[in-house]
């Protein structure tokens, strides 16, 4: 399947290694740090006076903002999205093991678009690639030659039945850490008062694709380690519930994964999916393969099905015939531009690839969404390619965690080969998502990394 | 190497630390070592006198830089996981060490003046 296009793969990987490079190479301090990279900090500047609309000012969309402002000349640049707050994701876990405050994920989205962009405080309603315009939900009709989509995805609430968002907290032991930088923390609580008072603690995952499919299984190992710092560990009870038949994607991971819930004494329980709460009744319902089973809880961690936004659903964009109840877009998988529409392109979340919801994707998307754009603009043929690349430090305590990284052949590709083990704890691999992640996050937003 | 970009790394550093604070840590080593290039060429030889009390006070500022590592993140020496993480820590505790040495020959040089280790 990948045979035709390995020589192409091999001549970008050097470039792409590099760049994996500058975005996890900065929490050592140390020499290795000489190997970062700014792609296209050099590259040379396109005149034009294209019309490019850019859905969604997340990582994204913003990062790709910033580079293409620097590469294009004149450009006529949009950028369309409704939510005046940007939020720091891969932060939630922090705040929602109360090591963070929410405030800590909060910056504004404007704050992060350079200038020279046109910036709309709007979503777009409507949208037609055949017809190369956009209606915001304000009414305004943008007309534009090069789209691309860096909407994210939508956290599917009303899919979990008898949950909802106002029942998170301490009160009722309910903990919905991907829903906001103040859930986060309101989660928090909950695990807080959970680990000191004890119980049933239920984790788990969505069956859809999902972002940062490490996340669920990160706040388990967090809630474990926090009840055994608080000596409580005998008087509380962790379950993770995994969708599939594994609890990690990458079998060499889940392997590694299911050897340290063994270790901590965490139940894992395969595909077992959320469907439905009873806060009365403080009762979990699970879909299995033989039926449904309800379980009690004390505490658990709700984590919707992930889909993409209506409007592109409606579209016309997504797969007609995968993730047909998700809608994600068809791109190509290596080159990111849309299989249909060859003047969209997509970042992040909503690309309907098979790996890659994470920050760390979104770093490698968006340097070969540039180089085709830009390419194409200049009326050249586009290299780069993205080979599925993405990174999840995955925190298995407070201090320690394993910087796992593959791509779509379920390969690990560590950044530091027989430096930085990728399945073996390590508080390097936690002073990186600690420390320098953020920091590396937020120059990638204005597109200096 | 045509990705090689020192200011990706300058950028990262710059939102760690902040902008300001970043590069008036950077001003702050520069001026200690200029310092010390200052007081070397000043007095045209080292002091044994004054390097054995910078050598002395190594530890204390390896100390320091660990101290400030542990402080500054939710982690501990418990947390030390492979052999990695003992190359960081010793890194650590060897920049602390090396840059408190620097700092306290420079502040007797500078102190106790040249005379003084007469």
């Amino acid at each position: 399947m990948y045979a035709d296009w390995m020589g192409e793969r091999m001549d970008s990987f050097d470039k792409i290694t590099a760049s994996r490079r500058g975005f996890l190479g900065l929490a050592t301090g140390g020499a290795a740090l000489a190997l970062g990279a700014g792609q296209g900090a050099q590259a040379s500047v396109v005149r034009t006076n294209a019309r490019i609309l850019i859905l969604g000012a997340g990582a994204g969309g913003a990062a790709i903002a910033n580079r293409l402002v620097e590469r294009l000349d004149g450009a006529s640049i949009t950028v369309l999205d409704g939510r005046p707050q940007h939020w720091y994701q891969p932060g939630f876990t922090l705040i929602a093991s109360g090591l963070r405050k929410a405030d800590y994920a909060v910056s504004t989205t404007e704050q992060w678009l350079p200038n020279g962009v046109t910036y709309i405080n709007e979503y777009a309603a409507e949208l037609d690639p055949d017809a190369n315009r956009v209606i915001t939900t304000g009414g305004q009709r943008i007309d534009y030659d090069y789209l691309i989509v860096a909407t994210g995805l939508v956290l599917d609430w009303d899919a979990i039945e008898g949950f909802d968002l106002s029942m998170v907290g301490p009160e009722n032991g309910i903990s919905a850490h991907y829903a906001s930088p103040e859930m986060a923390e309101l989660s928090w609580h909950a695990m807080d008062k959970f680990t000191s008072e004890g119980g049933v603690g239920m984790f788990g995952r969505p069956a859809t694709e999902m972002k940062c499919a490490g996340a669920p299984v990160k706040l388990c190992f967090l809630a474990e380690d926090i009840a055994t710092t608080k000596g409580n560990r005998s008087n509380c009870e962790f379950i993770y519930n995994a969708q599939a038949q594994n609890l990690f994607g990458v079998p060499v991971i889940h392997h590694r994964v299911r050897q340290i819930m063994d270790e901590r004494d965490i139940t894992y329980r395969y595909q077992h999916v959320l469907k439905g709460i009873d806060l009365g009744a403080k009762t979990a319902t699970y879909t299995t393969p033989d039926g449904e089973v309800t379980d009690r809880w004390d505490f658990i961690n709700v984590i919707p099905p992930q889909r993409a936004p209506q409007v592109i659903r409606d579209s016309g964009l997504s797969w007609a015939d995968r993730w047909t109840d998700q809608g994600w877009i068809e791109v190509d998988m290596q080159t990111l531009r849309h299989a249909r529409y060859p003047n969209v392109f997509g970042i992040g979340d909503i690309d309907g690839v098979p790996k890659g919801k994470t920050a760390a994707s979104v770093k490698f998307h968006i340097p070969v969404v540039e180089d085709h754009l830009v390419s194409e603009i200049a009326g050249r043929e586009g290299t780069r390619i993205y080979d599925g690349y993405t990174s999840c430090p995955l925190i298995t305590r407070i201090g320690r965690a394993m910087l796992v990284e593959f791509d779509y052949q379920d390969n690990l590709t560590p950044s530091f080969p027989g430096v930085i083990a990728p399945l073996e704890e390590l508080w390097i691999s936690w002073l990186m998502k600690e420390v320098a992640l953020k920091a590396t996050y937020n120059a990638m937003l204005r597109g200096r990394a | 190497m045509e990705e090689f970009s020192f200011m990706t790394i300058i950028a990262v550093f710059e939102e760690m630390f902040g902008r300001g604070v970043f590069w008036a840590m950077v001003l702050v080593a520069a001026v200690i070592t200029l310092a010390y290039l200052y007081v070397l060429v000043r007095d045209r030889a080292m002091s044994m006198r004054k390097f054995l009390l910078a050598q002395l006070s190594m530890p204390i500022g390896g100390a320091l830089a660990v101290w400030f590592v542990m402080l500054m993140t939710n982690s501990g020496f418990r947390d030390i996981g492979g052999p990695i993480d003992w190359l960081v820590l010793l890194g650590v505790f060897a920049a602390g060490a090396i840059g408190f040495a620097i700092l306290v020959y420079v502040v007797q040089s500078i102190v106790r003046g040249k005379a003084s280790d007469a």
